[in-house]
């Protein structure tokens, strides 16, 4: 009983790590490019879910489309591809004005436009949560013992599969390709960068695009996990995220992952073991702890002193 | 052959608050000269650097380019990475700006940029793997070989560009600058801080630049053995002013030039401050 519990736990968390990390890489890969952190980041993730809510609402009742592989594929290709409009534009209208500026105007500028975006969707879609049609329902009863059945559930599977793969070809992008290698380039230099000939206005849109359809794929799967969505929803997970991406070492795309792992597995295992009701105080407790001894993260590098 | 010009500065001024960093520079370097800029510390020869880059703007001023194709750019009133990208100009910094963090061979790669993401559709094809890009990248790998082998650092290609020895990390710097096809390379003291032997290794690189490649070689050094070795043209500058331009031999025997960097004995103040009144009215040397 005790260890099925646990490998129950341990599923769970891994599902959860895997939505946690995915929005973590937004944020690292933003805090790496122009230093600043992107609190707006969460409401992209909580806006991509709506759209993956809507696709799905369109597919299914106006399209009929039954298949629920091609709904769920439809549902990510056009939340990746909007979230990365929405964050296109925001970074241009929002925080290019401000490049040049003091350190903290874009960060202002970024709780506004989260702000700006939790209060429209509240307005655009109300303020109720919005329920889904449960997908993938189908589970794998991996053993029973005394009552309790350990369950692995097929979406669960989708989530870390997708999950997967999405970081596998994120990571060949950031290590093979030109635009990889100017993102990391303009994270070292951006000055450098430009007399190299790299457009750095157009490599940090980029980054921003990338960042906001991985948070959109991490988006379309919390609505297929939890079924609900409301207009709240980006702040939470997106601190947890965040506190994710500083765990992990801010500025590093594995530690981002893993981080997000971290604090996914940590949530599962002090609400199965301790107290559901306090599940937010233990991850935001990580975040003060991390802060104060190890600012620099588990992957993270110490600081570059700049010339 | 008489040689074209390949960059014309035209009144050049730039202030910063009430310091006038360069004023009223005139000068021009001809297409495949090494053209040299020196002057004593705080003479503003890296403040024209500055602005033929694109890293300042100038206050006023005129600096065109004429590529040997015959297309002119004004470089003053170009976006900072479009004087790289189109009009190709290419720098060195005095104090080492490498990607540190990425390997050598990438270093290399990085300044291919704009070629390398043109053939890959935006990284589109790149990341689908279409042979338009496999293509593309074969050739860039190349030539990043190539220029590894040129400045000896072949066996390191994979080593981070940060953990070369400081020789070897100004020939990587070089190298990564003409890696952009420059028409004009600007290097701002790569002679400094090597020892005697590495400086001559890098006058024998950049006359192999000049000579195989045509480049134009716009250089600032403060060692005159490199300069009076292979600079074809002097440009001289005082206080933001041009005191004397010439060949190195004219502009070593320029009384002027000896002035600004010896100073002169108590005895002949007189006949020097003349001098230099006459030469530049307005200024007074004391």
């Amino acid at each position: 009983m005790e260890y099925l519990y646990f490998i129950q736990q341990l599923i769970n968390g891994i599902t959860l790590g895997s939505i946690y990390g995915l929005i973590a890489i937004g944020y690292t890969m933003v805090f790496g490019i122009i230093g600043m952190v992107n609190f707006s980041h969460g409401d992209i993730f909580m806006v991509s879910a709506f759209i993956a809510l809507i696709v799905f609402l369109v597919v299914t009742t106006w399209l009929g489309i039954a298949s629920v592989f091609i709904a769920v594929l439809l549902m990510l290709i056009i939340s990746m591809a909007l979230a990365g409009l929405w964050n296109w534009a925001i970074e241009k209208v929002a925080y290019r004005p401000l490049r040049g500026s003091f350190r903290l105007a874009p960060l202002i500028s970024a709780i506004g436009v989260s702000l700006i975006l939790s209060n429209f969707v509240q307005v655009a879609q109300g303020p109720r949560n919005k329920p889904v049609p449960p997908l993938f329902n189908d589970t794998i009863q991996l053993a029973t013992w005394d009552g309790f059945t350990a369950v692995l559930a097929y979406k669960q599977i989708a989530i870390v599969l997708i999950t997967a793969i999405l970081l596998a070809g994120f990571w060949y992008i950031v290590q093979k390709t030109p635009l990889g290698r100017a993102q990391r380039a303009c994270e070292q230099d951006r000055k450098m960068a430009a007399l190299l000939g790299i457009d750095v206005d157009r490599t940090i849109s980029a980054t921003f695009v990338m960042g906001a359809a991985l948070a959109a794929v991490a988006g379309t799967m919390y609505v297929m996990y939890y079924g609900v969505i409301s207009y709240q929803d980006g702040f939470i997970p997106g601190i947890k995220a965040f506190t994710a991406a500083v765990l992990g070492g801010i500025g590093s795309l594995p530690g981002a992952v893993l981080g997000g792992l971290l604090i996914g597995l940590i949530e599962t295992f002090f609400s199965g073991y301790f107290s559901l009701a306090y599940k937010d105080v233990a991850a935001f407790s990580i975040l003060v702890v991390v802060l104060i001894f190890m600012p620099q993260g588990i992957l993270g590098r110490p600081e570059v002193e700049k010339v | 052959m008489a040689s074209s010009e390949v960059l014309r500065v035209e009144h050049l001024t730039v202030r910063f608050g009430g310091l006038t960093a360069v004023d009223d520079l005139n000068f021009s370097a001809m297409h495949g000269d090494i053209t040299g800029l020196i002057g004593p510390n705080g003479a503003g020869k890296t403040t024209v650097f500055n602005c033929i880059t694109g890293f300042y703007k100038p206050t006023t001023g005129l600096l065109s380019m004429t590529h040997p194709s015959g297309r002119q750019f004004y470089l003053d009133r170009m976006a900072d990475f479009k004087v790289a990208s189109t009009a190709h100009v290419a720098r060195t910094f005095q104090n080492i700006r490498l990607f540190s963090g990425m390997t050598a061979l990438e270093n290399l790669l990085v300044a291919q940029h704009n070629v390398l993401m043109r053939a890959s559709g935006m990284s589109v094809w790149g990341v689908l793997g279409f042979p338009v890009y496999k293509h593309a990248e074969k050739r860039a790998a190349e030539k990043a070989a190539e220029w590894l082998d040129k400045i000896g650092l072949y066996d390191r290609a994979d080593d981070p560009a940060g953990e070369l020895p400081y020789g070897a990390q100004r020939r990587l710097e070089i190298a990564r600058a003409m890696c952009t096809d420059p028409v004009i390379l600007c290097l701002d003291e790569p002679a400094a801080g090597l020892n005697p032997k590495e400086s001559a290794e890098l006058n024998t690189l950049l006359r192999g630049i000049r000579d195989e490649t045509k480049t134009s070689i716009l250089l600032i050094e403060h060692d005159m053995s490199v300069v009076m070795q292979i600079c074809d043209h002097v440009v001289v500058l005082e206080y933001g002013q041009k005191i004397s331009d010439g060949t190195p031999a004219e502009v070593k025997a320029d009384p002027r030039v000896i002035a600004a960097y010896l100073g002169v004995d108590d005895s002949e103040i007189e006949s020097v401050a003349s001098l230099i009144e006459e030469a530049i009215p307005g200024v007074k040397k004391s």
